[in-house]
């Protein structure tokens, strides 16, 4: 009996110090290279490291509405890139994105923006046209369109290059279908192949997890 | 005596019938499976492995009326592709463009007996010769 409590005991322990390893690492990994800063905390040198974030830009909505990367301050958000007249893979991987908007469409700190890769095309009102036409509406899931460069940039410079150089995934992402999953710290979280159904479900059950994870920075 | 041959002659008819039916399901085989084949690689991305469509983008493949009503259409869509047509499916309309596929008539055979007979159609073979038909007649 004694031993039987005796071993209870360890056992919990083992346990906490499983929760207690659990808290320390983020579920999700992240992304993009990271550097390290050294800063003055406190009278004391600290060092901290950063990570690489989507810069700024600025497209403007289905709406018309202008909106930048301040307009996803507070968001997880997955990204996307497509457009309305691709008749090969984006069909595949709007109907498996429907699944990811029918889960997260009330939940009022989540997005999803698909950026259209052809905005000569691709106009304001040929959008709208497009998210009437897939049955979604308020603003949780915004089609952007924008300058070529810019898009082509965002996409090349600050989602793809990432996953070229830290996890090996394979290149061409813009016309491969990936679904970006990015925290609200901007960071990239999680890479997903947009035609790929379980792919998609871990994707629906990540988001999950990275909207539960505490707002405050994690330590490395 | 007589009952005997009867009975041969009986039995021979039923082979032969058995025998040929089992050509034709043959045949229905062949169509169907090549059909499944292409409706992978050059359909299901826009039409999907369900044939139920994307919303009110992209129609499904799903009512039977409409298809029976325009069998000989189908082989012109299919072959030259849809632009600014309206189209109703299950009492939805529809307004999208489909691109062509320069398929040789026997696939374009076997891709529409994929889609006639599965989702819930059953509408049988349509042979390689009635596409050849129907492609005639297609503006
Ligand atoms: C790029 C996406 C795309 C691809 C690929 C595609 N279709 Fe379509 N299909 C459409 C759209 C969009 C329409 C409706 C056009 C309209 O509204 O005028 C349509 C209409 C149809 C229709 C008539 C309407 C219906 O739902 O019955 C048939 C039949 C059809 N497609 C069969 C096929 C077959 C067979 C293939 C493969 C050989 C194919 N489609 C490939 C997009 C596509």
């Amino acid at each position: 009996m004694k031993q039987l409590t005796g071993l209870l005991f360890i056992t919990l322990i083992l346990f906490s110090a499983c929760k207690f390893n659990a808290a320390e690492t983020p579920k999700l990994p992240i992304y993009g290279n990271r550097d390290t800063v050294s800063k003055m905390v406190n009278g004391k040198m600290v060092v901290d490291s950063v990570y690489a974030t989507i810069p700024d830009f600025k497209f403007v909505n289905q709406y018309g509405d202008s909106i930048t990367s301040k307009s996803l301050n507070g968001y997880v958000y997955v990204a996307d890139f497509f457009f309305t007249t691709c008749p090969s893979i984006c069909p595949v991987m709007h109907r498996n994105m429907l699944k990811v908007y029918a889960d997260y469409k009330n939940v009022s700190d989540f997005k999803i923006i698909s950026h259209t890769i052809d905005p000569k095309h691709d106009s304001v009102p040929v959008l709208k046209k497009y998210a009437d036409k897939m049955g979604i509406s308020g603003q949780t899931w915004w089609l952007l369109q924008g300058k070529k460069e810019d898009t082509y940039q965002l996409g090349e410079k600050s989602y793809l290059v990432a996953v070229k150089e830290d996890s090996g995934t394979p290149g061409g992402y813009v016309h491969q279908g990936w679904f970006v999953l990015v925290d609200k710290q901007k960071r990239v979280r999680g890479y997903y192949d947009g035609t790929d159904e379980k792919q998609v479900d871990k994707l629906r059950a990540d988001i999950k997890t990275l909207l539960a994870e505490t707002n405050t920075t994690i330590a490395q | 005596m007589k009952s005997r041959v009867i009975g041969l002659l009986t039995v021979l008819i039923a082979v032969i019938i058995a025998s040929c039916q089992s050509e034709d399901e043959l045949e229905f085989q062949r169509y169907y499976n090549g059909g499944k084949k292409l409706y992978e690689q050059k359909c299901q991305n826009c039409h999907s492995a369900k044939g139920d469509g994307l919303s009110n983008l992209i129609p499904p493949l799903t009512d039977a009326i409409y298809l029976k009503k325009n069998k000989a259409l189908l082989a012109c869509m299919v072959k030259y592709g849809i632009k600014e047509t309206i189209i109703t499916i299950n009492g939805k309309s529809y307004e999208g463009a489909m691109p062509a596929n320069d398929l040789a008539p026997v696939d374009i055979a076997k891709v529409l007996t994929y889609v006639t007979n599965s989702f819930g159609n059953k509408m049988g073979v349509i042979k390689s010769e009635v596409i050849d038909r129907y492609l005639a007649g297609c503006k």
